[in-house]
């Protein structure tokens, strides 16, 4: 049996990043408020003094601090980013998690000490662009996009030194993970040049009688029954009509979930397991820790008795997006 | 709040609702201003997002109870506003257990969005805005607050 992963879980805020840390996560991820990380929602995330607060809590509790700068530093505006990453060294976080090659480059010359993860907002899927950024930028951790298969993630972990990082529960971004653009084409900003897909001002939920409307920047996405979950307003989970059928042409409002497969995860060797949701509530964060940390635990002796208790996935499909999970790509067929 | 106490999902008896319907609604907009005033004075609610929400109408609707709340935020006080004459800026339907789920943290507003036990229409970055802002308070002691009693 390989050592347990990590649980990497998600702070958008303070309580949040409590609720983690009191719930069994290894290490926490977080962002400033700002756009020069891809959770860039309103009221979210955190300012220098929460942080400082936050790296305090973690540690007393010997949990780790990784911060995420990862959209891609926009033109005439270099600065901003390189500056969020000297305030987070200065700020002592255990690991910046970074997308930018620029921004990678700057980090490593000029804080050689300081510990680098790759993003999956880099979108490297394979090992020789994760090779690439060891050998350049001294990254010692990987996060992989949601787009390989379980086979694929091992072929990768074989062939690099790099440690290996995957998405184990949360909404799907199902399209070529940090290059997607659906949201601009609808209204003109989208997750690497603002920080959010579908920023919130151009979305509208329109109660109509008997069903409710989204639209993103006047763009019809779905309509829901009153007795149909919703999803979040995304092109990708929207209902379109595809040669005369309207239906969930790209990918139904689901959440990936892991659980199922957690023994192959960990004996292929992947180092940590990240749990998506900053933008969510400290209750998601204490009800999907929770119940990872006591799968992950579970396994501590052996994963032959691995069971994936019922009241795991239950309380796990309550907090998806359209109240279903998947497993993704991790088991297609098809690559 | 006792971490072992968990609120049920329950609905309240269609005819609660008519109920209160024929009740006057100042008593559920003044306990909720009251609750989030207190909040204010703790200085628990970050200014820069209070900014935001200057002048703007918000309207709480509890289906099962039929009681409904609208209030807006203005020189830095949550004021009742007791004949709303325009349509809220943000509005919320839910079921009481729903809203009392979410006030003791047990669930997470988008699980109920999802789940279509808390509509949420209007202004969806204020909706955002009020959410973040409510999930980064740090309660010092939830049930103390007079919007726990009610
Ligand atoms: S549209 Fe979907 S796939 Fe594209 S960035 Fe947004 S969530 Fe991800």
């Amino acid at each position: 049996m390989s050592q347990l992963p990590d649980l990497i879980c998600p702070a958008g805020s303070l309580p949040a990043l409590k609720a983690a840390v009191d719930n069994g996560a290894d290490a926490v991820y977080l962002g400033y408020k700002n756009d020069t990380n891809a959770r860039n929602f309103a009221g979210l995330n955190f300012d220098a003094k929460t942080m400082a607060e936050g790296i305090r809590y973690a540690r007393a509790k010997g949990r780790e601090v990784l911060l995420a700068i990862n959209t891609f530093a926009q033109a005439g505006r270099v600065a901003d980013w390189q500056k969020a990453v000297d305030a987070a060294v200065d700020q002592g976080v255990d690991a910046i998690i970074l997308a930018d090659v620029g921004l990678l480059d700057y980090a490593r010359n000029r804080h050689p000490q300081q510990r680098l993860h790759l993003s999956v907002q880099g979108s490297a899927t394979s090992y020789e662009a994760i090779n690439f950024c060891q050998r350049e930028f001294g990254v010692r951790r990987a996060v992989l996009p949601r787009v390989l298969t379980l086979a694929q993630v091992e072929h990768v972990i074989k062939n690099t030194t790099v440690e290996i990082e995957v998405f184990g529960f949360g909404s799907l971004c199902v399209m070529n993970e940090g290059r997607c653009w659906l949201s601009s084409y609808a209204c003109g900003e989208s997750p690497n040049t603002v920080g959010a897909c579908s920023p919130a001002k151009y979305v509208k939920w329109d109660k109509q009688p008997g069903a409710m409307e989204t639209r993103l920047n006047g763009v019809l996405i779905d309509r829901f029954g009153d007795d149909e979950p919703a999803g979040y307003p995304t092109l990708c989970k929207g209902r379109f009509e595809v040669q005369g059928e309207t239906y969930y042409a790209l990918e139904e409002p689901t959440s990936l979930n892991v659980l199922p497969i957690l023994p192959e995860i960990i004996k292929i060797g992947v180092r940590a397991i990240k749990v998506e949701g900053r933008q969510r509530s400290p209750a998601y964060v204490t009800q999907v820790t929770r119940t990872l940390r006591a799968a992950l635990d579970s396994l501590r002796d052996g994963s032959e008795r691995f069971h994936v208790k019922p009241a795991w996935q239950a309380e796990l499909a309550k907090v998806s997006e359209g109240s279903q999970a998947t497993l993704g790509a991790y088991n297609r067929p098809w690559r | 709040m006792n971490a072992n106490f968990t609120i049920p999902k329950f609905r309240l008896p269609a005819f609660v609702a008519s109920l209160g319907h024929k009740l006057p609604q100042w008593p559920h907009a003044l306990a909720l201003v009251a609750g989030l005033n207190a909040a204010l004075k703790m200085k628990l609610l970050p200014e820069r997002e209070l900014e935001l929400l200057e002048d703007k109408l918000f309207r709480v609707r509890i289906n099962d109870t039929g009681g409904e709340a609208s209030y807006t935020y203005r020189d830095g006080m949550f004021r009742p506003v007791f004949r709303p004459t325009r349509e809220p800026d943000l509005a919320f339907a839910a079921n009481l257990s729903a809203y009392l789920q979410l006030l003791a943290r047990q669930e997470d507003p988008d699980t109920l969005f999802f789940n279509r036990e808390l509509e949420i229409t209007g202004d969806t970055e204020l909706g955002l805005i009020v959410k973040n802002m409510l999930d980064a308070v740090e309660w010092p002691r939830l049930p103390r607050l007079p919007l726990a009693s009610h």
